[in-house]
């Protein structure tokens, strides 16, 4: 049997996921709104703590949280201008900062999957349940965003 | 891409304000040593000396709920308190102090040495004398030494019957420290 994992303290969750999730959150929503929809990912990730019944894919749990609330977002405002691509490199991802910026006229749920899948890595299951879809409908969106932003780069 | 530290900030004070926590705390500076002081939404729940602070979450976490976060707004009256305390500008300290947690025997003897004064010592045997288990010094030693507030509760007040320090969780060299910011001569 598998042993159940333990769902660590809140602080040590925050610590592992703050940084990726707010830099996932520039790249979707541009840094002034991202800084809203950072607090409101934690504040509700606080919410629902207490009812994990494991340790499992947090990570993933925190990423649909904060794919949730940018899509919310992008459909609610219009997309905030991104940060230029000089910035969007600092952290040593130059492939996957030029993509987020292509990615930045994609609908929401398929840029969510386009950046989800490439720029960290999340599996299709994950992806799926961050935009509240099927793993299929996951994989189809991620394909479709890149089709998309391949007809825009000819 | 690193979270800003004002962003941070204001969401640590934000999870706090809005009574999302189990526990809050923060490390504070003082002259025996940085100590970890720890709240939850009913009072002051720890404060540990030589503090691992991931350590510390987690035991506060199985204790108290697993919403524990770095928050230092909460603790904000209890570190000027200790401040005061520590600057001999404070004999007693005005902070409301979660116990409920602990076993009856325990909480008996640690709201009974709340009332030994600042700058007096009393020993172990006229402490249990005081919650009417005069036979029981020993397991009055034992609760003292399990003492989740240290300082706030002054165990370091209680002696052996001789006077002399015996024992601190803290380390004897702490509680000669205590005692001797409350004006305590060794006899």
């Amino acid at each position: 049997m598998m042993a159940a994992v333990e769902i660590p303290p809140f602080e040590r969750f925050y610590e592992s996921h703050k940084d990726e999730v707010y830099g996932y959150l520039v790249r979707l929503l541009g840094r002034q709104a991202a800084e809203d929809a950072f607090q409101e990912t934690f504040l509700r990730a606080l919410r629902g703590y207490p009812k994990l019944e494991h340790g499992r894919h947090l990570r993933a749990w925190a990423f649909t949280i904060a794919t949730r609330l940018a899509i919310d977002e992008r459909r609610r405002a219009r997309p905030a201008p991104l940060d230029p691509p000089e910035q969007a490199v600092v952290d040593g991802e130059p492939a996957f900062a030029e993509l987020a910026q292509l990615a930045g006229d994609l609908p929401p749920k398929e840029r969510a999957a386009v950046v989800l899948r490439y720029g960290y890595d999340l599996t299709y299951a994950d992806i799926g349940a961050a935009i509240g879809s099927s793993p299929d409908a996951a994989r189809q969106a991620a394909s479709s965003g890149v089709r998309r932003l391949r007809r825009s780069l000819k | 891409m690193n979270v800003p530290q004002d962003l941070d900030s204001r969401f640590r004070d934000r999870a706090a304000r809005g009574n999302l926590l189990d526990v809050a705390y923060d490390v504070a500076d003082s002259p025996i040593g940085p100590l970890l002081v720890a709240a939850t939404g009913r009072g002051l729940c720890e404060i540990a000396f030589d503090p691992e602070p991931e350590r510390e979450a987690e035991r506060l976490a199985a204790r108290f709920g697993t919403r524990v976060l770095h928050a230092p707004r909460p603790l904000a009256r209890a570190r000027r308190e200790l401040d005061q305390y520590f600057g001999g500008r404070r004999r007693d300290f005005d902070l409301p102090v979660d116990i409920e947690w602990l076993p009856d025997f325990q909480r008996g003897v640690l709201e009974e040495l709340a009332r030994v004064p600042y700058g007096r010592t009393e020993t172990y045997g006229s402490l249990a004398a005081r919650i009417g288990r005069p036979r029981a010094a020993r397991a009055v030693g034992g609760a003292l030494n399990r003492n989740p507030l240290p300082i706030v509760l002054p165990c370091h007040r209680v002696v052996g019957a001789s006077g002399s320090l015996v024992g601190y969780a803290g380390g004897l060299e702490r509680k000669r420290a205590l005692l001797e910011l409350e004006g305590w001569n060794e006899l």
